[in-house]
């Protein structure tokens, strides 16, 4: 199980946050262009900076805490997920926030 | 560069790119900061989490040393970065799609 540590962080976020989707309808799941744009181009700088600070030594894993697979630049798999996943997270509640809030201007809204 | 001087950097950008670049001027909305209020209360616990139980691991030379939560200042910063230039595309996307839904009505 130990080897879950960093995967738990993850799940933690995923049921922190996209139960928002359902409950308060803030459809970013359905809007799958729209967060694709607006992650990736962060994921790519954020990984970039990862693979920097890896390489650096500014950061390490406990080996015995990831589950052991890596992406490109050896990073670790929850490395790129938590790039996909916190994204959407803070997105669906931007959302929930304008859901709840409808008053406060957000900037996109349609003219 | 140390993960100090790049945490700053970052938020320095994303600010940038929020109030200059696309103009989207979260950094000035009530609807940002109170998402952000409620992101870093959870980010504050899995910062605590990633750090107490030492999966991620720092370099004590890269940091400054200041520590919330059992994580380093640092982290609330590349948290701060990452959440802001999400939300600030994701506005400028919105108000993207309208701008043409607005244009093809014409």
């Amino acid at each position: 199980m130990l080897k879950y540590g960093y995967f738990a962080m993850l799940l933690f976020t995923v049921l922190g946050s996209f139960w928002l989707e359902i409950a308060l309808r803030v459809r970013v799941l359905r809007r799958v262009g729209r967060v694709a744009l607006s992650v990736l181009p962060v994921a790519a700088v954020f990984t970039i900076w990862d693979a920097y600070a890896i390489h650096r030594g500014h950061w390490r894993f406990d080996p015995a805490q990831i589950v052991g697979k890596f992406g490109p630049f050896h990073i670790p798999i929850e490395e790129y997920l938590f790039f996909l996943i916190v994204p959407i997270a803070a997105i669906m509640t931007l959302e929930a926030v304008r859901n709840v809030k409808k008053h406060w201007p957000v900037g996109d809204e349609a003219q | 560069m140390s993960y100090t001087q790049l945490a700053v950097t970052s938020v320095l950008l994303a600010g940038a790119l929020d109030m200059w670049a696309i103009r989207t001027r979260l950094l000035i909305s009530k609807v940002f900061w109170t998402s952000y209020a409620i992101i870093v209360s959870f980010q504050l616990l899995t910062n605590w989490w990633l750090t107490s139980r030492n999966i991620v691991i720092y370099d004590r030379h890269a940091i400054t040393g200041v520590r919330i939560a059992s994580a380093p200042v640092e982290d609330l910063l590349f948290g701060f970065a990452l959440v802001l230039g999400v939300l600030a595309l994701w506005v400028f996307w919105g108000r993207r799609e309208n701008q043409r839904a607005a244009r093809a009505r014409k």
